[in-house]
């Protein structure tokens, strides 16, 4: 069930990036299905991550939240890296600091560790199960606990819906 | 005049570009330029691919899978490259006040 679910999943999303880029000739539907068809079969095992997004309404409806959440996140960092480099004293107080996640998929791990780059100030190294270790420009506090509350709690809750 | 928005989104994108650019010079160890370099470069190039996009509406469904796919590989090229220098054993400026990936290293070996 699982694997057929990554298998469709991917499947769409090929077809997808087909459509959005060789447009919606009859010709061009049939062979941009068959080619996606193919890959996804070619390359199931890798596309075995996609099952575990989950397909509630509860879920779904999660995934815009995030993206604006996301986003937001994303403007904010640009403008913090901007202000830092700008002023003349050069303000960075940088550490690597571990914190820890409650998120079980990979998938989610994956999008998590991406989403904490590109957030304001923080940067992930390496992760070790469900450890990361994060580079971090401004570091306020040095404790487990104290850093996944301020870096991680904002995004977990929300992949952890998504994700689990 | 929406060629006009489109050209002022650019060149929004561009300043932080820009930005990023001063940021490799002015930060003082490889995981700070990182930082730096990525943040401003995604949000840079994000912008300029939207005014682009708005120039131009009938790009805007291509630009869109650009920035997707920017959005996905640029954080794990970063990423790993960040990795690799700090298993490489690259110093972190003096002004580091911890480092708890190689406290952990030094106590487990390979950890885990």
């Amino acid at each position: 069930m699982q694997r057929i679910k990554s298998f469709v999943l991917g499947m769409l999303v090929l077809f997808a990036l087909w459509v959005a880029i060789a447009g919606t000739d009859r010709d061009e539907l049939v062979a941009g299905f068959l080619i996606a068809l193919l890959i996804s079969w070619i390359f199931r095992r890798n596309f075995e991550l996609l099952g575990e997004l989950r397909l509630n309404p509860q879920a779904l409806l999660r995934i815009p939240v995030y993206l604006a959440l996301f986003l937001r996140e994303l403007v904010k960092s640009s403008l913090d890296v901007a202000r830092r480099v700008l002023s003349p004293s050069l303000p960075i107080n940088p550490g690597i600091v571990k914190v820890r996640t409650k998120l079980q998929s990979k998938l989610g791990r994956i999008i998590l560790a991406n989403s904490i780059t590109l957030t304001p100030g923080t940067m992930t190294v390496e992760t070790r199960g469900e450890y990361l270790y994060i580079h971090w420009i401004d570091t306020q506090c040095e404790d487990v606990e104290a850093a996944t509350r301020s870096i991680v709690h904002c995004f977990e809750q929300h992949l952890e819906v998504i994700f689990g | 005049m929406i060629a006009f928005i489109g050209s002022l989104i650019c060149l929004a994108g561009s300043v932080f570009l820009l930005l990023g650019a001063l940021g490799l010079l002015r930060m003082p160890d490889v995981y700070n330029r990182m930082q730096a370099g990525t943040k401003a470069t995604t949000l840079g190039s994000l912008l300029t691919l939207l005014g682009i996009g708005i120039a131009q509406p009938a790009w805007l469904l291509k630009l869109l899978i650009l920035v997707i796919f920017i959005l996905l590989t640029n954080p794990i090229s970063s990423n790993v490259l960040v990795r690799a220098a700090h298993f490489k054993g690259v110093k972190l400026t003096e002004k580091t006040v911890r480092d708890n990936l190689k406290d952990d290293q030094e106590k487990g070996g390979d950890g885990d």
